[in-house]
């Protein structure tokens, strides 16, 4: 039986080998690592994402980018895009990215005109991964699945969620709070979100943005920036 | 000058192609008639009726993003796949509707079919109390036509699991097909390729 169980034990340690995983850091102390924020515009390439007016969710999620990096450096923090030009950039380069910056929060930045029968509004996503026992911290160097590794961040992500909520609340713009299932996000090993503005909708043009959505976008990147200053001035961005 | 024999040749061969035209053309007219003698547009059976009874739906409401009970009464079949399909197919026209909380287009007929397939246990069996995995095949002029958004994807996804949870209490898990295939999303994000817990889409209290 003994003889038996050693080429199994084997085979499958060869075939844990095999699965891609995500190397994570024990969560850091306080203040040990610069605090960095991964912006990841949505689509890209020949993946439009949905129409808002004459213009492409790609592009829209580009500009944003833009819009909140600049205002995010102006108050210190530092910013790393997940793309700069209109090109695709694979869910897995996505998720590498944020990765690899050790990021503080990472915002998966989407689009798309409001319903008709709503408002204006900032919806909020986590990823619809079940929550997994945190890191602990001192822990050092771990592996976990790279499809999952978001896992182990839910609760993280979920508090990012709540500052996120209050500081766009705040600024009197209605939030909607749920749960989705997006590659990218998932694959993310730091508090993370899928952050979709929606602009009111035109009234007498279903597939019309309304005239005053510049408006809107400012009010929504400025409540963000807000957002990311208080997350890090809460003191643990990646302490679980 | 033609030689005789070949003129008497040629008649015998025209008179063969006419006599041959002839028995072609009275033997598809005599099949013609077999066939239409053969078809009976009576129905064989009977339309069944189905009874009416309670379903309930989980209707999207894109203003607040929440997925809530709806009661209805409707003839639902017998068959679980096809009990199913058709409550499906009134969630999709309640989104048809023009005072939708969540405006989709194409209604009942987005839905191709809905499969129910027992879940195997641990020890690979299925029996028929086994917990059982729905596969809803969209039409393609469905994914189509669906508005593109994160959230308006993730409400389609999240109500149709949800209804099939709360009329058919055996489904736990839901894939989602279009024209029979696999696809990557519905409509640019909700992601088609993973298997959805239609317990994790029921409203939370």
């Amino acid at each position: 039986m003994a003889a038996l169980g050693r080429p199994l034990w084997l085979l499958a340690a060869v075939a844990a080998a095999c699965q891609p995983f995500a190397v994570t850091q024990a969560p850091p102390a306080v203040g040990a690592t610069r605090f960095v924020v991964v912006l990841d515009a949505a689509h890209g390439g020949d993946d439009l994402g949905a129409r808002l007016g004459n213009q492409a969710e790609k592009d829209y999620t580009l500009a944003l980018s833009v819009k909140l990096r600049s205002l995010l450096m102006a108050r210190g923090i530092a910013v790393v895009t997940t793309r700069e030009s209109g090109a695709d950039v694979d869910p897995e380069r996505r998720a590498e990215i944020a990765n690899r910056a050790n990021a503080a929060a990472c915002l998966n930045l989407h689009a798309a005109l409001a319903s008709a029968n709503s408002g204006p509004a900032v919806h909020l996503f986590l990823s619809a991964l079940s929550p997994t026992p945190d890191a602990r911290p001192g822990a050092g160097i771990r592996l976990v699945p790279w499809r999952t590794a978001q896992s182990a961040w839910i609760r993280r992500s979920l508090a990012l969620a709540g500052v996120l909520n209050t500081a766009l609340t705040q600024a009197g713009i209605t939030v909607t709070l749920g749960r989705t299932a997006l590659t990218a996000i998932d694959s993310m090993a730091c508090p993370a979100l899928a952050v979709e503005i929606a602009p009111q909708r035109q009234a007498d043009a279903q597939d019309a943005v309304s005239a005053d959505h510049t408006a809107f976008e400012t009010k929504v990147a400025d409540a963000l920036a807000a957002a990311l200053v208080e997350w890090r001035s809460e003191g643990g961005p990646r302490r679980p | 000058m033609i030689p005789r024999h070949q003129t008497a040749l040629f008649g015998i061969l025209l008179l063969a192609s006419v006599i041959m035209g002839a028995v072609l053309w009275n033997q598809m007219r005599r099949a013609h008639e077999r066939l239409l003698r053969g078809q009976d547009s009576a129905p064989t059976q009977a339309p069944q009726v189905a009874a009416a009874e309670q379903a309930t739906l989980m209707v999207a409401n894109d203003a607040d993003d929440s997925v809530g009970p709806r009661l209805l009464t409707l003839p639902l079949p017998e068959n679980p796949e096809a009990r199913a399909r058709a409550v499906l197919g009134k969630l999709l026209d309640l989104y048809a509707a023009p005072d939708s909380t969540h405006p989709l287009p194409g209604g009942a007929s987005s839905i191709a079919q809905v499969f129910l397939v027992p879940i195997a246990d641990a020890g690979g069996k299925a029996s028929a109390t086994s917990p059982e995995l729905a596969v809803v095949n969209f039409t393609n002029a469905f994914a189509a036509g669906h508005p593109s958004g994160l959230e308006t994807e993730s409400q389609t996804i999240r109500s149709i699991c949800a209804t099939l949870n709360a009329n058919l209490p055996r489904v736990t898990q839901v894939r989602f097909l279009v024209d029979g295939q696999t696809r990557a999303t519905l409509a640019g994000h909700a992601d088609l390729t993973r298997t959805y817990l239609a317990a994790d889409a029921a409203p939370r209290p």
